[in-house]
């Protein structure tokens, strides 16, 4: 159920609703450093929400809070509009939120199809029964799912490779894959941790048009943490920065681009 | 000399079929390690205590009867009962699942992320703990397991070579169906490996945990599934071994000659599992028949398979199949 407070309309006319995940006064420490200090923010149904932020500003780690790695000390996530109670990553994952990793985490020994289909274990849920002696039940729901990660793999226009071993890719095609197979379970919130990092300009273009497309096509909502200013401005949104462990702003790409605390942070101040 | 070729042919068939067995516990121990990085010390143990379970269930004996008696002062030692094979095979399979279950609950969900050293010791552990668990619940005698397999020399085979070569060979029908069920076994697990859901979720969380996570597979569900798999691998190789040579303690021993099997073929491999088990198999028995007995003293086939191991060490440490070990610096 969506919280029902009123979405907004975006420059480009397209409607975004409810707020999908809200994160309410997040603290995370690791011993004694504050990781991520007292953050609150959402994300609404449809849209691409942004972070970003220096080196060691804790974007990585509160993408891994969203996605129940690291479980905070401090403050609530809500999902859906009721609060989540603390949770392991695979049941986040079946929940229905799906992510990417700034270093590629995909079954290298594995071919593009078979990495994608592991995407789909969500939504298969025959027994260790009727799949070990692959009855009717079993054979159906392998089907259904196949053509869903076929459409996708077609979509992200890997077909050429699907039968490719991951370990034999080359690291943009890898990043793509990954996308594949985060999108395959069809999730209500997709993270993507760094999508562009390591690429050259080309690849970076490819990779922003597949994350609009994704968008736009499935309407799936999208966080993501990403480096690339200039990326950053023209994908996302709204666009939360943080310094720190702390969020200094939050808005849309043009506020903040003008915010004071924003520009210190990425040019330094000089300290008089 | 056709005859001496006759007799080769001999050696080496056996040589297979001894490998088929090798491989079928080395099977065993790449399940686990792929899934979970550990080397599993008590496979062999598991192996005694699954034929010993099947041997108990079938008997009719009072688990623990020795204990009972020893506290309560009574005199009983068996139902009175005998199950038949393939119940009692049946009720085995789900102890073993069970102790898969215990394994991961008691012990290794202690022990996520530790060093693979510790987690060896924690199976060297298991082992000794289940080896005792054993003897208390079935006695330590040695027994004879016999669930109806077919045994000693296949007139067939010795018939047909005799016409062919003059000379008849020996080959024991309980080898050849334990390769025959090994081979089912092997194409079992691949199949379930490659086409199931639960299969593809094992691969998943053998190649990258993290990235299992994020796609919503348990690795505790998956954890207690290999165990249970070992587990009945464990089982079969029981039983081929428990009635080659009885069960008794020296069966947890045949674990041993599973380790030069996993050197050959590499510790992540099954198909490697396999060839490694028939290499050191034929490897052995040809050894000890072509140049270990003339002109060594024989008993080759105590040393040879660590002799070849430890060449492949030197030579090719990933084995035939395993992962190539490259270290970035």
């Amino acid at each position: 159920m969506l919280d029902q407070t009123e979405g907004y309309t975006t420059e480009d006319g397209r409607k975004i609703g409810g707020v999908v995940m809200e994160m309410r006064n997040i603290t995370l420490r690791f011993g004694g450093v504050e990781a991520i200090k007292d953050i609150s923010f959402d994300i609404r149904e449809g849209e691409i929400r942004a972070i970003i932020g220096p080196n060691g500003a804790g974007k990585s780690s509160m993408l891994n809070v969203i996605s129940g790695f690291y479980v905070p000390q401090e403050g609530q996530v809500f999902y859906k509009g009721a609060p989540r109670p603390p949770m392991k990553p695979y049941q986040v994952a079946q929940q229905g939120i799906a992510r990417t990793f700034q270093n590629i985490a995909l079954f290298e020994g594995m071919s593009v199809l078979d990495n994608v289909m592991t995407g789909r274990l969500t939504h298969m849920k025959t027994g260790l029964f009727s799949q070990s002696f692959w009855l009717g039940k079993a054979e159906k729901e392998e089907t259904e799912n196949r053509e869903v990660a076929e459409k996708i793999i077609d979509f992200l226009e890997i077909q050429a490779i699907r039968k490719t071993p991951v370990s034999r890719l080359p690291y943009g095609l890898k990043k793509r894959v990954e996308l594949a197979r985060a999108l395959a379970a069809e999730p209500s919130l997709l993270l993507l941790d760094e999508p562009m990092a390591g690429m050259n300009v080309e690849e970076k273009e490819d990779m922003s048009r597949f994350i609009l497309d994704v968008n736009d096509e499935f309407g799936t909502t999208i966080a993501l943490i990403e480096h690339d200013m200039g990326v950053v401005m023209d994908l996302s949104d709204r666009v939360v920065v943080m310094d720190y462990g702390k969020k200094i702003g939050d808005g849309t790409p043009d506020e903040v681009r003008g915010n004071q605390a924003v520009i210190d942070a990425y040019l330094g101040v000089a300290h008089d | 000399m056709p005859e001496q070729l006759a007799f080769t042919i001999e050696v080496f068939l056996n040589g297979l079929m001894a490998g088929v067995l090798y491989a079928l516990v080395a099977l065993g121990f790449v399940l686990i390690y792929k899934a979970s990085g550990i080397f599993n010390f008590a496979q062999g143990v598991m192996a005694l205590f699954a034929a010993m379970t099947l041997y108990g269930v079938m008997n009719g004996q009072v688990p623990f009867a020795h204990l009972i008696n020893a506290i309560f002062g009574t005199e009983i030692h068996y139902f009175g009962w005998n199950v038949p094979a393939l119940a009692a095979i049946l009720l085995t399979i789900a102890v073993m699942v069970l102790l898969a279950w215990m394994v991961q609950r008691f012990i290794f969900r202690y022990l996520v992320g530790q060093e693979p050293i510790i987690l060896f010791m924690a199976t060297i552990g298991l082992a000794y703990f289940l080896e005792g668990v054993g003897d208390l619940m079935w006695g330590s005698d040695i027994k004879t397991l016999d669930v109806g397999l077919p045994q000693g020399i296949n007139e067939t085979i010795d018939e047909v070579t005799f016409g062919w070569f003059g000379y008849g060979f020996f080959i024991d029908n309980l080898d050849i169906v334990a390769s025959v069920v090994a081979i089912i076994l092997v194409a079992a697990l691949v199949l379930f490996a490659q086409y199931t859901k639960q299969g593809r979720a094992m691969r998943a969380v053998a190649d990258d945990h993290q990235a299992a996570l994020s796609v919503g597979v348990s690795l505790n569900f998956i954890w207690i599934l290999v165990w249970s798999l070992a587990g009945f691998v464990a089982l079969v190789a029981g039983i081929m071994w428990g009635a080659k040579s009885g069960v008794q303690f020296s069966l947890s021993l045949i674990a041993l000659k599973a380790l030069p099997v996993l050197m050959l073929g590499g510790f992540t491999s099954i198909p490697g599992a396999i060839i490694g088990g028939l290499i050191i198999g034929v490897g052995e028995k040809l050894f000890e028949f072509l140049i270990g007995a003339p002109y060594l003293g024989g008993a080759t086939e105590n040393w040879f398979a660590y002799m070849l191991a430890l060449l492949f060490l030197v030579f090719r440490p990933q084995g035939l199949f395993g992962e190539k070990i490259i270290e970035r610096v």
